[in-house]
């Protein structure tokens, strides 16, 4: 009964948002802010779920996440950059032949490969973002708390160093970056690769697997003693974070149209963490709905804290240019000290829950009222 | 490479480790007590060369100095106060996320504050003497840097092991709890851990940006994350240790750049950390940890 | 409960701050054509981006309206920083698309115009360029146009400079990952050795974003001993390498892009600037007309309030040139459609203050001449003109 009671209301909610993406991609221009905000809290979404995963569902306190998005942004980015106008985008030192032929050969392929190769790139990114992973993942996962978040932080900045070092400008153009990248056609695309990509992570979650990940969180000994095999445990969790942290760097490619190595700085990480953080350490829903939220309430609601602003003719004195990042890193302080749990904490997101809330609420507020 | 020019990459290593050095020992000193990485130490230290700038528009150097120590161990204080101790029991990971908010929030602040246009450091007039031997041209503080910085470690391993916060020090980092039960006070010694790391930080500033002459709001994270290399590499917790840490991590850093490997150059230091940690995990002078369950 | 206070505080802030965002945008009923400010005010090129808002502000404080068909329309300039930072540069595009912006302006540092310029494009909002001097900006795309010169004419501009007053061998330093740093150091190095043989770059070196210490670097310049050293580098890291390279004895000049020009580096570096060479757009001692002359005395004033140093940025003047540029546009095409905008664009030309403006196929201003600076007593000295016929 009320299993079906569940059903319907996620397919309500289903529905809206279907409708809602239906109406903001034929109303693009009209709500172009909506619409990207939109986009980019997608992307986000994706990578911090995988955070989560590694951070919050396994205990490995990851900071590398802005090197693997970086590995599947510069995939994406070179699989997708048209290659008549490869030589543009290579305009200081050339492109590399192999890869000049082979995006030829990918081009003259059979025409029903086209259009799924976005979603190849993709997935190819991941793929080696995971090889890279398994690869530090051996030696890096020895490592206490602490440490590993240091030793990860490490990895993504030699990442960077590797792709801005002139000795790669012919792969990855170096200090130039790459340009040109084919977009998302419309906003189904970031979208659905969302909901695969976490539906994909939920489901590992709920298996066996998810729940050893759970155990060595809690307790390593006591998990290590149940005959969960930590080293291949962590190991997984690490290798399929990356694996997903990378898809969503393909997605950001393709959402900004032109990387370079600047954009995958530790700051990004940093981001990323503040999401998963708001959200709820442990829980996929709250990420979900942190990332969302931060990304509309960073870029959109709270820009005007940046601008001066009047109110009846008198300058109100805080306001100017820097004052939004200040806020937002208050927010996070604040969110740290005092509500550790975020906004989910470890829970995931219920119907029963939600109602349960609104009824308290309207209850409290009726007895205001009365 | 000529003898000269050599001679000169090691002269400018060497001054370089000498203000990692310092930053190294407050990062050692916090995580010896605390069990934490004090993400926000190299911002605190950034931080510190601002006060600098401001202080020395008004009163004469040798007051600036001072004033500058202040206002910087009064910072560390009040971040520990603030971020740091409502979640000392918390799991590390939390402490750790609070230490980045804090470092991310130091930033924002000096950006919206001072605007990300760098600011020049003002001259210290004897520290700026420049020095001809030879080809070779540097300024004294080239040459006060490391001396100053052993001269301090050695100061603050007397007070480590020969006075009573010292030992205090010493039992909190050992067990906090039956520390506590034998009288000490947490808070107190916590507290002076942060003052000693800050007045180093302050020093280290004064020093490393005075060869530098220009602060951002991000002059702190990249000094920030080595010195923390160089601590590990010395053996957490050691202060010798941070010591020598810090001077192998400015001398590789240099000789890298030296032979032309720029573009590796931050990218050694921490394929250097994962190397010490999985070969020595305990640093160079560091004591072996056990894992209490 | 107190928790709970706090939350509910927390809460509504957010929403009297969203409601107020939405409120500000209400006034509809005056004639307002808006114009976009897309620059960096925090972040790396947080600096460069504030003195070229700087300029932009001054000239819509000077021409405050357009008249179209004899009606009078205020225009309004919608201000977004995009913290120099690509990510953060598409959210910022997107905003001032959504503002209703017809034409944008800016930004300082070429990566975050090239990130934006894609969504300006398919937007169909015309966008000037004031100081990106980057080749990728404009190629292909139709939107984009820029007032001020190019990277390999300026690199070229300053081979011939060094070539001329005898310098036989150079050496580089870049900044890795930056494409404008990179981009002019090669440029100026292919430029170079076709001057003076392919041995006359003695040293190419590299640093990372965010280094402060060239000793290292510098130290293998010195090594080398060129007879110039050119560094195209950002107003932050400037007077890092002016003054480091001084202080390890290094007495041959330095040299550099337009990035240079700008007092903070003067002010930073204090004595050891003397003697540095730099190209620029514009040189406010020998206005060429009538709006530069006003321009010059008008903008050191209105720099006098905004407490900044009376040395004139050349980032400002070409904000105001690009703000020209959309003012005589908007004029051309008689309309507020940002597609008419475009089209009369192609064809505006205007006399500005960094010189007469007028565009290529490409959409970049016919410009083929540069000056060159130094600094001498603390201040920008202009030395002469170089032209370069491409």
């Amino acid at each position: 009964m009320k299993k079906s009671k569940n059903l319907i209301y996620s397919a309500i909610f289903g529905v809206i948002i279907l409708l809602l993406l239906f109406f903001l991609e034929a109303n693009k221009f009209q709500y172009g802010m909506a619409y990207t905000i939109l986009q980019k809290g997608m992307i986000l979404a994706v990578v911090a779920v995988s955070m989560n995963l590694v951070t919050g569902f396994t205990g490995l306190f990851s900071l590398g996440q802005a090197g693997f998005m970086a590995i599947g942004a510069y995939v994406t980015g070179i699989f997708l950059i048209p290659s008549d106008s490869i030589s543009e985008v290579y305009y200081i030192s050339g492109v590399n032949p192999a890869i000049a032929s082979f995006k030829n050969w990918l081009e003259s392929g059979p025409a029903f490969l086209q259009p799924i190769i976005p979603y190849l790139a993709l997935i190819i990114g991941g793929l080696l973002a995971a090889l890279f992973a398994a690869v530090i993942g051996y030696p890096v996962l020895r490592l206490k708390s602490d440490y590993l978040a240091i030793a990860t932080l490490g990895f993504s900045e030699i990442m960077r160093a590797i792709i801005s070092s002139p000795q790669m400008d012919r792969v990855t153009n170096g200090s130039y970056g790459l340009k040109k990248i084919p977009g998302f056609t419309s906003i189904f695309e970031p979208f659905g690769i969302m909901v695969v990509c976490i539906l994909l992570m939920v489901l590992l979650l709920r298996s066996t697997y998810g729940r050893a990940f759970r155990a060595i969180r809690e307790d390593e000994i006591a998990a290590e003693a149940m005959g969960i095999n930590l080293a291949k445990h962590k190991q997984m969790s690490f290798i399929i974070g990356s694996f997903f942290s990378a898809i969503s760097g393909g997605m950001l490619a393709m959402f900004m149209r032109s990387i370079d190595s600047k954009s995958f700085s530790v700051s990004l990480t940093y981001d990323i963490l503040l999401i998963v953080v708001i959200g709820g350490i442990g829980s996929v829903s709250g990420s979900v709905i942190a990332a969302l939220l931060v990304t509309a309430s960073k870029e959109w609601w709270l820009r005007f804290f940046d601008n001066p602003l009047f109110i009846g003719g008198v300058q109100i004195p805080l306001f100017r240019t820097g004052f939004r990042m200040v806020i937002f890193s208050v927010i996070l302080l604040i969110v740290v000290l005092f509500y550790q749990r975020g906004i989910m904490g470890k829970n995931e997101f219920s119907w029963a829950r939600l109602e349960k809330r609104l009824l308290k609420l309207f209850k409290r507020g009726g007895a205001k009222n009365a | 490479m000529t003898l000269s020019t050599l001679l000169q990459h090691s002269l400018t290593g060497i001054s370089l480790g000498g203000a990692y050095a310092l930053i190294a020992i407050g990062y050692t000193m916090v995580y010896g007590i605390l069990r934490m990485i004090n993400f926000a130490h190299g911002d605190i230290f950034m931080m510190a060369g601002y006060f600098m700038i401001f202080s020395m528009a008004v009163v004469p150097w040798w007051v600036s100095i001072l004033l500058v120590c202040v206002l910087t161990i009064i910072l560390g204080v009040t971040v520990e106060r603030a971020a740091y101790k409502p979640i000392r029991s918390a799991p590390r990971m939390s402490i750790m996320i609070s230490a980045i908010g804090v470092s991310y929030l130091l930033q924002n602040l000096a950006t919206y504050l001072f605007t990300a246009l760098p600011r020049a450091y003002p001259e210290i007039p004897i520290l700026k003497k420049i020095f001809h031997i030879g080809s070779i041209s540097s300024s004294l503080v080239t040459f006060v840097t490391p001396v100053l910085t052993v001269l301090l470690a050695m100061g603050l391993m007397f007070l480590i092991n020969h006075t009573k916060i010292g030992m205090a020090m010493r039992a909190v980092s050992k067990d906090m709890e039956t520390a506590q039960l034998m009288g000490i006070k947490i808070n107190n010694t916590i507290s002076t851990t942060f003052v000693i790391g800050s007045f180093l930080a302050a020093i280290g500033s004064i020093l490393y940006f005075t060869d530098r002459m220009s602060v951002t709001p991000f002059s702190g994270t990249l000094p920030g994350l080595k010195c923390f290399i160089a601590a590990v590499l010395g053996g957490i917790g050691s202060i010798p240790g941070a010591v020598v840490g810090g001077f192998i991590i400015g001398i590789c850093e240099t000789l890298l750049v030296a032979f032309g490997y720029s573009t590796y150059s931050d990218a050694f230091t921490f394929i250097l950390l994962i190397i010490i940690l999985l070969c020595r995990p305990t640093g160079l002078f560091g004591e072996k940890m056990i894992d209490k369950v | 409960m107190k928790k709970k206070l706090l939350a509910f505080v927390l809460c509504l802030s957010l929403a009297a701050s969203v409601l107020s965002g939405c409120g500000s945008k209400s006034d509809s009923d005056s004639k307002v054509i808006k114009i976009g400010v897309f620059e960096p005010l925090t972040g790396e090129n947080g600096g460069g981006g504030f003195q070229e808002v700087l300029g932009m502000r001054y000239a819509n404080e000077v021409y405050p309206t357009v008249d179209i068909d004899g009606v009078t329309y205020d225009i309004e300039l919608v201000e977004v920083d995009n913290k120099s930072d690509k990510t953060e540069a598409v959210s910022a595009a997107q905003s001032l698309i959504s503002s209703g912006v017809k034409v944008v302006l800016g930004s300082y540092g070429s990566g975050v115009s090239i990130a934006a310029g894609e969504f300006f494009k398919e937007a169909g909002i015309p966008a000037i360029g004031a100081s990106c001097t980057n080749p990728q900006v404009t190629l292909g795309n139709d939107f984009y146009f820029r007032v001020c010169f190019l990277d390999p004419f300026q690199g070229t501009v300053m081979a011939n400079y060094a070539y001329q007053e005898n310098a036989k061998t150079a050496a580089v330093i870049t900044q890795l990952g930056d494409d404008y740093s990179s981009g002019l150091g090669s440029f100026f190095v292919t430029a170079f050795k076709e001057l003076a043989g392919d041995s006359a770059i003695v040293s190419e070196e590299q640093f990372q974003t965010n280094q402060t210490d060239f000793k290292a670097v510098l130290t293998n310049v010195k090594a080398a001993n060129p007879d110039v050293i050119f560094a195209p580098s950002s107003i932050a890291t400037a007077p890092l390498i002016i003054k480091q390279a001084r202080e390890l004895g290094i007495t041959c000049p330095i040299m550099a892009g337009d990035t240079w020009e700008n007092s903070t580096i003067v002010e930073n570096a204090g004595e050891s600037a003397e003697g540095i060479v730099l190209s620029t757009f514009f040189d406010d001692a020998e206005p060429a007309n009538k709006e530069a002359e006003s321009f010059v005395k008008g903008f050191k004033d209105y720099l006098k309030k905004n407490n900044q140093s009376e040395i004139i940025p050349a980032v400002s003047a070409l904000g105001y040139d690009a703000y020209l540029v959309a003012l005589q546009a908007i004029k051309d095409a008689a309309s507020t459609d940002s597609a008419k905008i475009r089209d009369a664009m192609v064809n505006v030309q205007i006399d500005g203050v960094t010189g007469t403006i007028s565009f290529d196929e490409n959409g970049d201003a016919k410009k083929d001449m540069a000056f060159i600076k130094t600094v001498e007593n603390g201040e920008f000295k202009f030395l002469k003109t170089v032209t370069v016929t491409k």
